[in-house]
């Protein structure tokens, strides 16, 4: 693998895993499927056994020193996070429980309070639901169309009718950085450039960016950016919504209670300023925490090593792939991130997905929750293998020996 | 430890996904249903001519994995010129087989469909099997749809 900086030592990185180092069906586990979800190492793990041992009790509340010190390292995290992506301020990080809430909360918050009777929301061909069934359920209660940038076979958006597609109707767009089933990394600044000369609000799903890109929001210049704990080696239940400050201030809460308040009587309530507005109730505290130990590691490890890393290996497993009889890459875009979908010939991947796993090798079999990906690909499901920062060409090596194994069974 | 594929993936399962009979849609039809697998997008249309309480024919349309096209192929081969009494008494007992809750050994009325035994060891296959009898079942009550979840 070419590259400028050191390689990483993925067997040193491996040691870190506990999953990894456990047989699999007798095996050794190969898991090449970071894109559904990322494993966690152990400083991530023992991080949130700290906590949860010796430091646990709920944030924002009272005076005790517990108390006090639990919400110090909460509000680390979020200056974590607000440095990873390079954020203005904290106050424009909001927790959520993931991608999905994220978007959702963009959806019922922004989108019920700007979205009117005829108005147009544009989204790409390769959203993965999460950024479109909000959409779809905020346009059917008020009245708005949804529009669909398309896409080329190669999984590429084609972007020379985006002028025509935005409309002086348009009020938001939903794009993702990178895609899920097909892995496309899309030109989102130069997109967003173009939609907020046009007054369209951007809304960017990084969910399968921020593991494998160095992610800039103030570069991008997007309005909001919605990632996930868990595909960042971090724990599940925790994800993060990037929002621009004027955005975020004129936004209604969306859900109300404890925490988000200013004061409370029953004549009137007033709300905290940002970001606890938008965090009602008890938050996931240990996995914020572990979200913000999970960005450490990933910075030690190094977000450009990481990334020059996964391309090597992409370019790898796609030339062992592409020599397999019958095989077909679905998503084969220029750019793209370590994500790899195919199709076998003859073979369902729900068929292949098993077999796999019987080789003790990990990897999604499916719609990738992208029904529209597959119809405009015209496949069914596709198999998708993932590579992250502790993956080797050993474990591309595996995969393809396993894929013999399935044409040898289907004959 | 899931069982070896290979035990599930025999000749007769990997023939029938490859040729799959009964494979078409029935028109005009009695009885009909749609069935899908929401977790991976498999879905089903099942068409059905019942006569006198008997299925006088029967065909399956859709997509799915080896698992679920073999196992409607065989099924449609299996339960043509049955009564709705006997097609259901083998629908219950074909669910009981990939459960592991039918020992082949005992008296049963699916004939070779046991050779689907296999399924029990992959769990998350079940619902691939099954598939195609929840949507006759459907279908023989007069549903439209038929889910496995």
């Amino acid at each position: 693998m070419s590259t400028a900086l050191a390689p990483l030592d993925t067997a040193r990185i491996r040691a870190e895993f506990p999953l990894l180092a456990t047989p699999f069906h007798e095996r050794k586990l190969v898991y090449l499927d970071s894109a559904v979800s990322g494993q966690m190492p152990s400083p991530v793990i023992e991080r949130m056994a700290h906590y949860e041992r010796f430091e646990h009790t709920n944030v924002h509340r009272g005076v005790s020193t517990l108390s006090q010190e639990a919400t110090d390292r909460f509000e680390e995290a979020r200056e974590k996070v607000r440095a990873f992506i390079n954020a203005p301020s904290t106050k424009e990080i909001i927790w959520t429980r993931g991608t999905t809430e994220a978007l959702n909360l963009v959806a019922q918050s922004w989108g019920r309070t700007n979205i009117q009777a005829g108005d147009e929301l544009l989204l790409s061909a390769m959203e993965h639901h999460a950024n479109i069934v909000p959409w779809q359920m905020l346009a059917a209660e008020k009245g708005a169309t949804i529009k669909v940038i398309p896409m080329n076979d190669e999984g590429e958006l084609l972007l020379d009718g985006l002028d025509e597609l935005i409309t002086g109707r348009t009020k938001v767009l939903g794009l993702t950085h990178v895609s899920n089933a097909l892995g496309t990394i899309n030109p989102v600044k130069a997109i967003v450039a173009k939609a907020k000369a046009r007054g369209v609000v951007t809304v960017i799903d990084g969910a399968q960016a921020v593991p494998h890109l160095p992610v800039d929001v103030r570069d991008l210049d997007c309005d909001f950016y919605a990632f996930s704990g868990h595909k960042l080696s971090g724990p599940t239940g925790i994800g993060v919504l990037y929002g621009r400050k004027e955005l975020l201030e004129a936004m209604p809460p969306w859900h109300g209670g404890g925490n988000m308040i200013l004061s409370v009587s029953w004549e009137k309530t007033t709300y905290m300023g940002l970001p606890g507005k938008f965090e009602a109730g008890t938050p996931p505290i240990a996995a914020a925490i572990g979200l913000g130990a999970a960005i450490d590691y990933l910075a030690a490890l190094g977000l450009e090593r990481i990334a020059a890393h996964d391309a090597a290996l992409l370019a790898y497993a796609t030339e062992q792939l592409s020599a397999i009889p019958g095989l077909r890459i679905i998503g084969t875009a220029k750019a793209k991130a370590s994500v790899l979908s195919f199709v076998l010939d003859g073979v369902h991947s729900h068929d292949v997905g098993s077999i796999l796993d019987h080789e003790g090798i990990v990897v999604r079999a499916g719609h990738h929750c992208a029904q529209p990906v597959m119809a405009r690909m015209k496949v069914p499901a596709t198999t998708r293998a993932s590579f992250t920062y502790f993956n080797d060409a050993a474990d591309v090596d595996a995969l393809v020996a396993a894929l013999l194994k399935v044409k040898e069974i289907f004959g | 430890m899931s069982g070896d594929p290979r035990e599930l993936y025999q000749a007769v399962i990997l023939e029938h996904n490859k040729k799959p009979r009964n494979f078409g849609k029935l028109a005009p039809c009695t009885h009909h249903a749609e069935g899908h697998n929401p977790l991976c997008g498999d879905q089903l249309q099942l068409t059905l001519n019942v006569e006198d309480g008997r299925i006088a024919d029967i065909k399956f349309d859709g997509s799915g994995c080896a698992i679920d096209v073999a196992s409607a192929s065989l099924m449609t081969g299996a339960v043509k010129g049955r009564t709705v009494a006997e097609a259901e008494q083998m629908a219950s007992e074909f669910r009981a087989l990939v459960r592991g809750e039918l020992d082949p050994a005992m008296p049963h009325h699916i004939g070779k469909l046991t050779l689907f035994e296999g399924v029990k060891n992959l769990p998350v296959r079940v619902k691939c099997a099954v598939l195609p009898w929840a949507t006759l079942s459907s279908a023989l009550k007069g549903e439209a749809q038929a889910s496995t979840e």
